[in-house]
């Protein structure tokens, strides 16, 4: 059953890829799509448990053994693995049916030319891998699905391969992803050196026990703690190693709700949730995990305030949101961290499938300044985009816990919600700042989303007459992913919030630990009030800023930017982190190499080796250029020269010795 | 059984003397059978050589199918492989066949440049079945003939002075070689590896003309056939030779160059440096990662900044034998086991990656990276190597690139963490250059005029190309054939050395 769920995604891409010709393309694709659609509803049944799993590792084969280093080829399924399973297997059944639609006929390619199979090749490649990432039962398996995803996201992001900055976007993303591996590795080898063992069970019971042992003056949970950190943040897009998210929305749209929205970049999240037993032991790293995941919460948010490109302020809102995990994960609350992955999957999905449905209908204009009034043309679209903006703005009934024993709004609302009181709750010294910032990064969040919305769907079309006049919904494959997420978006909040924070009940017990201190499971329900409902009152203001912005005053942005130009800029180059990279890293690495290479190798290696055989070489080059005869037989006189030569040698030094 | 790597070894020669005696006249038709000779001939040898694989015992560390006769009263003619020398066996004669496959269009003295392969096939696989230090030292030597040839003669514009340097290099590092072998012999009263291997050679420090040794004699031994090996392998500084001659050697020349040439030094350093110089190698060890590191992040920066594929290719080799460096000398079973499986590893990748600017080349007669872009539009299968040939290289997980540099940082790590955390920076500069050379001439719009009508490879390329391939993604999924070969051996010598 397992085996189907990881395995029938590689199946599907090997179909469409290699199969398409002989068995159409059409063909091809609707079957690597029911493939994933088959395992996305295996994947429910087994994550609510009418299925039954095993519990153990379902080896499959060796992979690497040497010494005492032993990996397998294992799947393992616990209840982290199964809601990733289900966000994966949904979200990627979802956009494979959507790209039925969406990937029909891209402008980006002329008549003739064969692009389809070779996407849905790559999108079932990527859920394999993702798939094989999550039930990994060891780092290296792990390590492969991890970098593995990269690849397909970096297959993905340069699908357009006759674009160049669709090009230059995919190199991004995987060199910067390259970045966190980096730390991922020496993580690995850390890990390794200390427990003799890469499997995650043997990991975990060799630091269960209290070791103390030091490493450059820290706790050694804490020094792998950091370079597991690292690798998450590549991965998931934190603060200074984000930069290739939102380059990647080059790819096609699908991609981005499935890949960079939905799956892949929560992986980080995933991986440090699946090593909680190390974080919890690991109180520097966690405060570092928290501000980290503080800082991208709202610095991402800033920079989506006043993007224009409809994806961009989608992908800065990824990047914000998965900020917000990290800061659940970092505040010891891995539960809701886990809980926000999985309403986020739905909800930004939707968005960025609803984003997709508006590019689609408006010929590839991203470009938020060129739409408008949009609301009449595309209704089921605007439904979809509204739902998916009031879940990721938090709307709710707030406090109705205490009236109803569980909280009552969106999905948003529930997820971030707990997470703004975990932080609050949480025995972390810097929790107060943390969340004051994580409700100044909600109200931002529900301004730039309403932002996106009122710029798109109200107002008056701001394009060309002719795009607007054409426009129409999208086909019914397209839509019905539409309609589905939108009920993720609304429902899964509310109706999953017990199993996955409640403090007896919730279904991590096998594979989050919390250390005994750690009592955050209860505390989050015991903040003040005023805790309570300010995540509320925030997306209030900024919702509120965002109508007075966009619907009433629709001056007040561009005067805004104007009297405020230095931070405008700010916010709009994106805190200028392409530009510093650019000089200091690729910059510098070219310049560096040229210098190792003409300096270093030409005139200081071969200047001095060259130096020394001035004299001999250009006479054995003469001799060389009047030896090339062309007869076979000054060949072999040579050699056989050469063979005496070395034979006489041998025999002289023998009896000289 | 009993003389099958005799038998291995010098059919290569009978078929250069076939090519060379019986197949007469210079015309299309002779030159076509002598490619047929020596390709069928290659493929006997390759099939020889698995029937003796599947002979060989893996859980035995011995040395097995060993021959052994004295010639001229002196030179000791034994012969006789492990787990080590068996895989890297295979390694030369499954590469021969694509060598003459890929080379099927030469058409310059077709019959010397086969006759010049064949002999290097008796040559390389000589280096690795001897069991003698002399005989080692003979095919060791008598490599250079052939190699020098192939560069000098249907080489590139600048071919003979590539082939000079190629020459001169190689030959002034084993000079001193030749000087410790003959002390090893003068110390030890004996030539035979075998018997070397239990002979414990002297690390008491002394001084020689007022200047510490630190191990002893040991040091001395060992900096002897460093000077070799460095040089072979290619280690950091001497390493300047290997990008002029792949630039100017033939698509063949390159892929032995690559795949084999360059493990005789990593497998002179397992054989020899390492058991024989234990004390020695443990005070290099440091020595050795520097320079190791060096190469990897140095060559990674200039492969960066290339603007000819083949010189990529052979500053990212340069900066992949630094992996089998830092592994072989981390001196535990992770370091060498990563460090052989890389070098069998990069043979794979290498062979490929020569063959596929081979492609090209022969289409285009240039190697100018600029001088491509878009070539997936017309050559989608090309593309598709590539790419997969691209991410091995990069060490990609699920290919076998990664397997190797995994080991060998582990390796490392275990003994010095500082220098693993070094290498591992080889990770991120490896996907620079590698990604950047693939986006250069496959992606992008397809402008060139000249590129607008070439043709994607042809079915003798894909036979070429696709095995490789397959074996790159087949041992990076699942490597316990090749590593549970030489796995028994390595532990045997760790165990004695401890």
């Amino acid at each position: 059953m397992i085996e189907f769920l990881v395995f029938g995604p590689l199946i599907g891409s090997l179909i469409a890829g290699f199969m398409h010709r002989s068995i159409g393309e059409n063909s091809a694709t609707i079957l690597a799509t029911f493939i994933v659609v088959l395992g996305a509803f295996i994947s429910w049944f087994v994550f609510l448990d009418i299925v039954p799993v095993e519990n153990g590792a379902i080896v499959v084969f060796d992979w690497i053994i040497s010494g005492s280093l032993n990996s397998q080829w294992a799947l393992k399924v616990d209840s982290l693995v199964k809601v990733m399973l289900v966000v994966v297997l949904t979200v990627s059944s979802l956009v494979h049916l959507y790209s039925l639609g969406y990937m029909r006929n891209d402008h980006n390619w002329n008549s003739g030319e064969k692009y389809k199979a070779r996407f849905f090749s790559y999108l079932s490649f990527f859920t394999f891998a993702m798939l094989v990432l999550v039930s990994a039962d060891n780092l290296l398996q792990l390590f492969f699905g991890w970098e593995g995803v990269g690849v397909a996201s970096y297959l993905l992001i340069g699908f357009y391969f006759k674009k160049p900055s669709a090009n230059n976007a995919a190199m991004k993303a995987f060199i910067v992803n390259r970045v966190g591996d980096f730390g991922f590795l020496i993580g690995i080898f850390l890990i390794f050196l200390y427990s003799g063992t890469i499997n995650f069970f043997e990991i975990f019971s060799f630091f269960s026990d209290d070791n103390q042992i030091d490493l450059l003056g820290f706790k050694v949970e804490e020094v792998i703690c950091f370079f597991l950190f690292i690798g998450a943040m590549g991965k998931s897009a934190q603060i200074f190693l984000h930069t290739w998210l939102p380059d990647a929305m080059e790819g096609p749209t699908p991609v981005s709700a499935l890949i960079h929205a939905a799956t892949m970049v929560t992986a980080g999240v995933f991986l440090t949730c699946r090593f909680s037993p190390l974080f919890e032991s690991a109180p520097q790293v966690s405060t570092i995990v928290l501000l980290v995941g503080v800082l991208t919460a709202l610095f991402a948010a800033t920079t989506a305030l006043v993007q224009n490109d409809i994806k961009r302020i989608i992908a800065y809102s990824t990047c914000s949101q998965l900020g917000y995990m990290f800061a659940a994960v970092g505040a010891g609350f891995y539960q809701a961290a886990m809980f926000h992955l999985f309403t986020h999957a739905f909800f930004k999905a939707l968005l960025f499938l609803g984003a997709g449905s508006v590019i689609h209908a408006m010929h590839h204009e991203q470009d938020v300044r060129r739409f408008g009034g949009l609301r009449a043309k595309l209704p089921v679209t605007f439904f979809a985009m509204t739902i998916g903006t009031l879940a990721i703005t938090g709307v709710g009934i707030p406090l109705s816990y205490y009236v109803l024993g569980f909280n009552f709004g969106l999905s948003g609302f529930v997820s971030k919600d707990i997470i703004i009181e975990g932080v609050f709750a949480s025995k972390n010294s810097y929790s107060y700042h943390a969340f004051v910032f994580l409700i100044f990064s909600a109200l931002l969040t529900s301004f730039y989303s309403w932002r996106l919305v009122f710029l798109t769907f109200f107002g008056s079309f701001r394009g060309k007459v002719d795009d607007f006049n054409h426009c129409h919904e999208p086909e019914k494959t397209m839509l019905i992913p539409l309609v589905l997420l939108s009920l993720g978006a609304v429902f899964f909040g509310s109706f999953f919030e017990f199993d996955f924070t409640s403090a007896k009940y919730q279904i991590f017990s096998d594979s989050i630990f919390l250390s005994k201190e750690n009592t955050i499971l209860k505390d989050f329900h015991y903040v003040p009030v005023m805790v309570k409902l300010a995540p509320f009152f925030a997306m209030l203001i900024g919702l509120s800023l965002a109508i007075y912005f966009y619907i009433i005053n629709p001056n007040v942005p561009r005067a805004l930017a104007n009297q405020q130009p230095i931070l405008y800029k700010f916010f709009l180059n994106k805190w200028y982190f392409d530009e510093l990279y650019n000089i200091i890293f690729v910059g510098s690495a070219k310049k560096v190499g040229n210098f190792f290479w003409k300096i270093g190798d030409v005139k200081v290696i071969n200047g001095s080796i060259h130096g020394i055989g001035l004299f001999i070489i250009p006479y054995l080059v003469t001799v060389a250029s009047r030896l090339q005869s062309g007869f076979v037989f000054h060949y072999a006189l040579v050699m056989i020269i050469g063979f005496t030569a070395i034979m006489s040698f041998f025999i002289i030094s023998f009896y000289s010795l | 059984m009993d003389y099958i790597l005799s038998l291995i070894t010098f059919l290569p020669l009978l078929g250069a003397l076939i090519v060379g005696l019986f197949v007469p006249g210079s015309d299309t038709q002779s030159s076509e059978n002598a490619k047929r000779v020596s390709f069928v001939t290659s493929i006997i040898v390759f099939l020889l050589s698995l029937v003796m694989f599947s002979e060989f015992d893996k859980n035995s560390s011995d040395f097995q199918f060993v021959e052994e006769f004295l010639w001229l009263g002196f030179f000791n003619y034994k012969l006789g492989v492990d787990g080590i020398s068996v895989i890297l066996i295979l390694l030369t004669t499954g590469m021969m066949p694509l060598v003459f496959l890929s080379s099927w269009t030469t058409s310059k003295r077709v019959k010397e440049y086969l006759i010049s392969f064949l002999i290097l096939e008796t040559l390389m696989v000589g280096v690795f079945v001897s069991l003698d230090i002399f005989l080692f030292y003979v095919f060791f030597e008598a490599g250079l003939i052939p190699m020098f040839l192939i560069i000098g003669i249907w080489g590139g514009q600048e071919r003979v002075f590539a082939s000079f340097k190629f020459f001169l290099y190689t030959l002034l590092g084993s000079i001193l070689m030749l000087v410790a072998m003959i002390i090893m012999w003068d110390l030890s009263g004996t030539t035979d590896i075998t018997k070397l291997l239990n002979y414990e050679f002297e690390s008491e420090p002394f001084y020689i003309l007022g200047v510490y040794i630190p191990s002893g004699i040991q040091t001395l031994l060992w900096l002897g056939f460093f000077a070799s090996f460095a040089v072979k392998l290619p280690m950091f500084p001497v390493h300047t030779w290997l990008p002029d001659a792949h630039v100017q050697a033939p698509t063949g020349g390159s892929v032995l160059l690559a795949a084999i040439l360059l493990k005789m030094g990593g497998y002179g350093f397992i054989r020899f440096s390492i058991p024989m110089f234990y004390d020695a190698s443990l005070y290099f060890q440091s020595f050795i990662f520097i320079l190791s590191i060096i190469a990897i992040i140095y060559t990674s920066l200039v492969a960066l900044v290339q603007t000819d594929m083949k010189k990529l290719i052979a500053y990212s080799s340069v900066a992949h034998m630094g992996f089998v460096t830092l592994g072989l000398f981390s001196l535990n079973q992770q370091g060498i086991d990563g460090a052989i499986f890389q070098m069998v590893s990069h043979g794979f990748i290498s062979a490929a990656l020569f063959l596929i600017v081979g492609v090209v080349y022969e289409r285009t007669s240039t190697r100018e990276i600029l001088a491509f872009g878009g070539l997936i539009r017309r050559m989608p299968n090309y593309a598709m190597v590539f790419m997969v040939l691209t991410l091995a290289n990069v060490g990609l997980p699920g290919t076998s690139g990664f397997i190797g540099e995994f080991l060998s940082l582990v390796g490392v790590f275990q003994v010095a963490p500082l220098y693993a955390f070094f290498g591992a920076l080889g990770v991120v500069l490896s996907a620079c250059y590698g990604l950047l050379l693939y986006k250069k001439v496959i992606l992008g719009e397809l402008i060139k005029e000249n590129l607008k009508r070439i043709n994607d490879i042809s079915f003798r390329e894909k036979f070429c190309l696709y095995p490789l391939v397959l074996l790159i993604i087949f041992f990076g999924i699942y490597p316990k054939p090749i590593i549970e070969t030489y796995s028994v051996t390595v532990a045997n010598y760790l165990q004695i050395l401890n």
